[in-house]
């Protein structure tokens, strides 16, 4: 084979996976959902997080929240425990498995109760890493729990974690891949599709690749500036 | 004694670490305007004392009357008696992620004290109290240890409190910085400040306190006024514990 052929092989091919019946659209609806699922994924993983790693580092340090400790302590076993996709499958076929809803609310719910577990580790990790110190000053002062946490010790512990917390919704974007199975329609099953169709497996699924590589990288590149920013403010 | 008006009663405190009996039985009276230096050797309790004041550590007997109400009664709500009561820490503990002026308008501004503008206000009438107006921007990283502590001295002031714990304040400084502190220190106690200091600056207790106490195996083994607790020491303890640090 010279040159020219394997330059109209590569036309051709790219011209089947992508441009007839415009099945570039199917990566680009895929990825929308991808993304959407993410960014809820995230803040269901964010919110649950926080409460749990309040809740047991205020335990871990006082005592208090004896019984919402154990139920946060079930949880992470539990979530930790299981995979991720089987997660999903009962979130899908059991709990939401009478009642017609829109999948998008499955995916995210089972994907950030998920990820809060994770997300709720790290933050604790970075709460108990927080001087106690701190805590003191801030209580001495008169403030209360909440206050002190919200005011002193929460950014404090979210800036010293949030490389660990950008990680793991880098690990969440990729481990979205999975929500095919539930019947949705996400970037790698767009992927698919396509390869369905055109019995070719390198250009659909290397484009996945590439774009699922892309968004990994913005993230890293936004957090690696971010953290500098929030570094050199205070010398 | 009994025209003063006391701020804070300490009757028979306890505080036990599991088995280890820290405090064991403290009873004293700290009067308005007094400045009260408590020394002892490491270990003693007495800084164990000082946190129990305003509950840092929570008693496990005993009560502390501050301005009349138990404070140790659980019932009781300790954020609003703890705003009266000031506290400065060996390590500052100043709030890394706040500017300086942040630092001292939080709480205020927090707790509704003040509006924003009467917390700034006050921040930079208290920055130049403490000699630092022009720090107001920079960050605690950007401070020296004795500036740091002048800062925690105003963020503590800006409440108003009506009386000021010192837990071993000049103890993590360079030596060149501790007279900085000390000075600060004496004026707040002659604008009429009431202090409970622990401290282990002998000169500071004897020259600016009205009375110092001696704490050794979690019992005040002695108190006095300074001129006659240095001079005439009556504690073997006490003896002992003088001719090693002065």
């Amino acid at each position: 084979m010279n040159n020219p052929m394997i330059l109209a092989s590569v036309k051709e091919d790219f011209y089947l996976n992508f441009i007839k019946d415009d099945r570039y659209l199917w990566l680009l609806d895929g990825l929308k959902t991808t993304l959407i699922i993410t960014v809820f994924a995230v803040i269901v993983g964010l919110i649950i997080g926080f409460l749990v790693a309040i809740i047991r580092s205020a335990h871990d340090k006082s005592g208090s929240f004896k019984i919402l400790n154990a139920i946060c302590r079930v949880y992470l076993t539990v979530i930790r425990g299981t995979p991720t996709m089987i997660q999903l499958l009962i979130m899908n076929f059991v709990i939401f498995g009478a009642v017609s809803i829109n999948k998008i609310i499955v995916g995210g719910l089972a994907f950030g109760i998920n990820s809060g577990a994770y997300v709720a580790e790290i933050v604790r990790s970075g709460i108990m890493s927080i001087d106690q110190g701190q805590t003191e000053a801030g209580r001495s002062l008169g403030l209360n729990f909440s206050q002190t946490m919200r005011l002193i010790i929460i950014p404090q512990a979210f800036k010293n974690v949030l490389p660990a917390l950008v990680n793991e919704f880098i690990v969440l974007i990729k481990e979205t891949s999975i929500i095919g199975y539930i019947g949705m329609m996400d970037l790698t099953k767009g992927a698919m599709l396509i390869q369905s169709r055109t019995y070719n497996a390198f250009w659909p699924l290397m484009a996945a690749a590439a774009i699922y590589l892309v968004i990994v990288g913005i993230l890293t590149w936004g957090m690696n500036k971010l953290e500098r920013r929030l570094r050199t403010s205070e010398r | 004694m009994s025209d003063k008006n006391v701020l804070i009663q300490v009757k028979d405190l306890k505080k036990a670490f599991g088995t280890n009996q820290v405090l064991d039985g403290i009873t004293t009276d700290i009067c308005q305007g007094e400045v009260v230096a408590v020394i002892g050797p490491s270990g003693s309790g007495k800084s164990t004392f000082l946190r129990s004041l305003n509950l840092l550590e929570v008693p496990t007997g005993g009560q502390i009357l501050f301005e009349g109400t138990d404070i140790t009664d659980p019932k009781v709500d300790i954020n609003r008696h703890r705003q009266k009561i000031g506290m400065v820490f060996q390590q500052f503990n100043l709030f890394p992620h706040k500017t300086v002026k942040q630092n001292i308008m939080l709480a205020p501004v927090e707790l509704k004290l003040m509006t924003k503008d009467e917390a700034s206000k006050k921040a930079d009438e208290l920055l130049a109290r403490v000699g630092l107006p022009d720090k107001a921007n920079a960050y605690p990283d950007m401070l020296s240890g004795g500036q740091k502590q002048r800062i925690a001295i105003a963020r503590s002031l800006a409440m108003n409190p009506d009386v000021m714990l010192f837990d071993e304040p000049t103890s993590a400084l360079d030596p060149e910085m501790v007279g900085e502190v000390l000075e600060l220190m004496k004026e707040l106690a002659q604008s009429g400040m009431t202090m409970v200091v622990v401290t282990h600056e002998m000169g500071f207790a004897r020259e600016v306190a009205t009375r110092v106490l001696f704490i050794d195996d979690g019992k005040i083994q002695e108190e006095n006024t300074p001129e006659e607790f240095f001079a005439n020491p009556k504690n073997p303890r006490l003896k002992d514990f003088l001719s090693k640090v002065l």
